[in-house]
């Protein structure tokens, strides 16, 4: 096992690196579906992990996607009027003030929404279970109408970005598909490592009883407030990234999508398994491939066949596959399989 | 910015149009409380927060707008889409509700959310997403030298919604049924060992929560715009008027349904039309955010 681990690991690394080559024509197709990776595994960390079910993280995929276009095109010109164009020609970009401004923006995306989440969570972590699920949901959606109203940003025409410098056009697939990989391979590293920590163990407390994490002296809104800062730098990261994958965005259906992607990555957790670490990898993987493939067949009625989904994996499956596992197989989860004393009352045959 | 200030000071340069405003307010206020109030019903009994009540309003008055179509009278609409919208809501309590009863509240919410969103887009497959609404041949009346009008068709809504609002109440105070539901809501394991069939209970008052959604969106769609997508912040109304009112406070149901009304058109009047979906929105957040703050003063938390 000690030996089998680091192998496994790095094996799946070369995958992820290879992955582009070995199916080209799905490249664009493997960075959304790094999209649904990283924000599953974000929304777990509050969901899963800290048991605040959150459905407005979609909120912080928006505002980066919107800080991160912002910074870039101010470092060059005025965002008024750039946005007043709606990128009529005029604007050009060079190579450096191109990736410099992505760069920026990115830093800028993660560092902003942190913030945002931290002060959002300060107003609306007093809110408990589905409080918290409509308060996050009404922040979202108000934030997507707000947006869409600031005609400094594009109002919702939206922005329109640069192209990605050069003409193959697969260059740009590629090198967005390993910005999300990188992204997504840094989340894990360190939520593996997060996980193994005092820290996670306090908000598993908080998940698991917050009156008497409280009394136990945990000071519970500074690690609410924590997890969910860290879970919303990398989604703002995601949602930069994204922005300037996508080119052209808009506020209600693309930023702040907060029926599609909002609800998909809840899905996603709930598929793979609430609280685990591969849980959302798997559900997020699982939920995109059903997804895609189901697509092209049902002619309009795809949205329909999602919301079925939806209710059929809340209602019926909401442990979620590693839920299930760990129900048939609780000795791979390292739990010592032995006679519960009330299955000894059971009648002898 | 010199706009909103130029429409703050218009509502004190004629003060009448305030009384406009309210009046505009107060009327579609009336149909908000009244699918509140079968959100407060479902929430209360059941302990199921629907978040698919928007939809139920939309989608009877969808069925409304249908009936007029083939030249049934729209008044017609509304006792159809109340027993179409029964159905649909007793379909849905036995696939879906049933079994989110005894589940955490998490689980009811994300499912109905679900629901909305099959709701949401069953409608837009089958009308598509352009605004409906049915035109009545009704004047309207106009008072003080016109500035305040006042459609017929509202006037005739806000009325009916009444009877329908006063018409539930009734049943649920006297009614065999109506007090069984209210033994539910009490105590549930109590009713059930009295001899109440609670799930029977519990698949009646979706059901009528479904068709009292349908009946408000067969009035709304008279006088009024629908369109497959505004389900959610019918929703989110709901919610804010429950939050705000408490569960099984009928006055306080309707005080903050017309109150609801009546703050979002002083909004879409001061901040232009388009912020109207984000007056309603942060008008959520702010009921939530005072709520919290008194239950803070009592050290506890909003659950």
């Amino acid at each position: 096992m000690t030996i089998l681990r680091p192998i496994f690991y790095l094996a799946l690394l070369a995958f992820i690196v290879a992955a582009p080559f070995i199916a080209p024509e799905f490249r664009t197709q493997l960075a959304t579906l790094w999209i649904f990776i990283i924000l599953s595994m974000t929304w777990d960390m509050t969901g899963g992990q800290m048991g605040y079910n959150s459905l407005g993280n979609i909120l912080f995929y928006g505002a980066g996607m919107y800080i991160a276009a912002v910074v870039g095109i101010a470092i060059v010109y005025n965002v008024g009027e750039y946005t007043n164009a709606a990128g009529g020609g005029i604007y050009k970009f060079t190579d450096t003030q191109y990736f410099l401004g992505m760069a920026l923006g990115l830093v800028a995306a993660g560092v902003l929404c942190a913030g945002i989440a931290w002060i959002l969570g300060y107003l609306l972590f007093g809110l408990r279970g589905p409080y918290f699920a409509i308060g996050t949901l009404g922040a979202a959606i108000a934030a997507g109408e707000l947006v869409s109203n600031w005609e400094w940003v594009g109002g919702g025409q939206g922005i329109a970005l640069p192209v990605y410098p050069g003409d193959d056009y697969e260059n740009a697939k590629l090198f967005f598909y390993y910005l999300f990989a990188i992204v997504g391979v840094i989340l894990f590293i360190f939520l593996r490592w997060f996980y193994s920590t005092r820290f996670a163990a306090a908000i598993n407390a908080i998940r698991d009883d917050e009156e008497k994490a409280e009394a136990m002296g945990l000071h519970t809104l500074r690690y609410k407030l924590i997890t969910w800062s860290i879970a919303a730098f990398f989604v703002g990261i995601a949602g930069g990234i994204s922005g300037y994958q996508l080119i052209h965005f808009e506020p209600l259906e693309t930023a702040f999508q907060t029926i599609n992607l909002g609800i998909f990555m809840v899905v996603c957790v709930l598929l793979g398994g609430k609280g685990t670490l591969w849980g959302p990898i798997i559900g997020a993987i699982l939920f995109h491939v059903v997804k895609e493939v189901t697509w092209n067949y049902l002619l309009g009625w795809q949205w329909v066949a999602l919301g079925a989904l939806i209710v059929i994996t809340v209602v019926y499956f909401q442990d979620g596959l590693m839920g299930w596992l760990a129900r048939v197989k609780p000795e791979w989860f390292g739990e010592r399989v032995m006679e519960k004393p009330d299955m000894v009352a059971e009648p002898a045959e | 910015m010199d706009q909103i200030i130029g429409n703050i000071g218009l509502l004190f340069e004629f003060p009448v149009v305030n009384l406009k405003i309210l009046l505009d307010g107060i009327m579609i206020g009336a149909l908000f409380a009244l699918a509140a109030y079968g959100l407060a019903l479902v929430w209360g009994v059941m302990n199921v927060k629907n978040l698919a009540q928007g939809d139920f309003v939309i989608a009877g008055g969808y069925v409304a707008w249908t009936l007029d179509q083939n030249g049934i009278h729209p008044f017609l609409g509304i006792p159809v889409a109340f027993i179409v919208m029964w159905i649909i809501g007793w379909i849905t309590y036995k696939l879906v509700i049933k079994r989110v009863i005894e589940r955490d509240l998490f689980t009811s919410l994300l499912a109905t959310f679900g629901l909305a969103i099959m709701f949401a887009q069953i409608l837009n497959l089958m009308f598509g997403s352009d605004t409906q609404s049915i035109q009545l041949d009704m004047p309207t009346l106009y008072f003080a030298d016109g500035f305040i009008d006042v459609p017929m068709s509202k006037l005739v809504g806000v009325v009916t919604a009444l009877c329908l609002a006063f018409g539930v109440i009734l049943f649920m105070k006297r009614s065999r049924m109506g007090q069984a539901i209210r033994a539910t809501a009490q105590d549930a394991r109590a009713a059930r060992v009295l001899g109440i069939d609670t799930d029977k209970v519990y698949a009646f008052t979706f059901s009528l929560n479904s068709a009292i959604c349908g009946a408000a969106g067969a009035i709304i769609v008279m006088a009024w715009v629908i369109q497959p997508f505004y389900g959610i912040t019918y929703s989110i109304r709901a919610f804010v008027i429950v939050t705000a009112a408490g569960l099984g406070n009928l006055p306080g149901v309707i005080a903050a349904g017309l109150g609801i009304g009546a703050l979002e058109q002083y909004g879409s009047h001061i901040f232009g039309i388009g912020y109207q979906q984000a007056i309603a929105v942060l008008l959520l957040l702010l009921v939530l955010f005072i709520r919290l703050l008194q239950q803070r003063r009592k050290r506890q938390v909003l659950q």
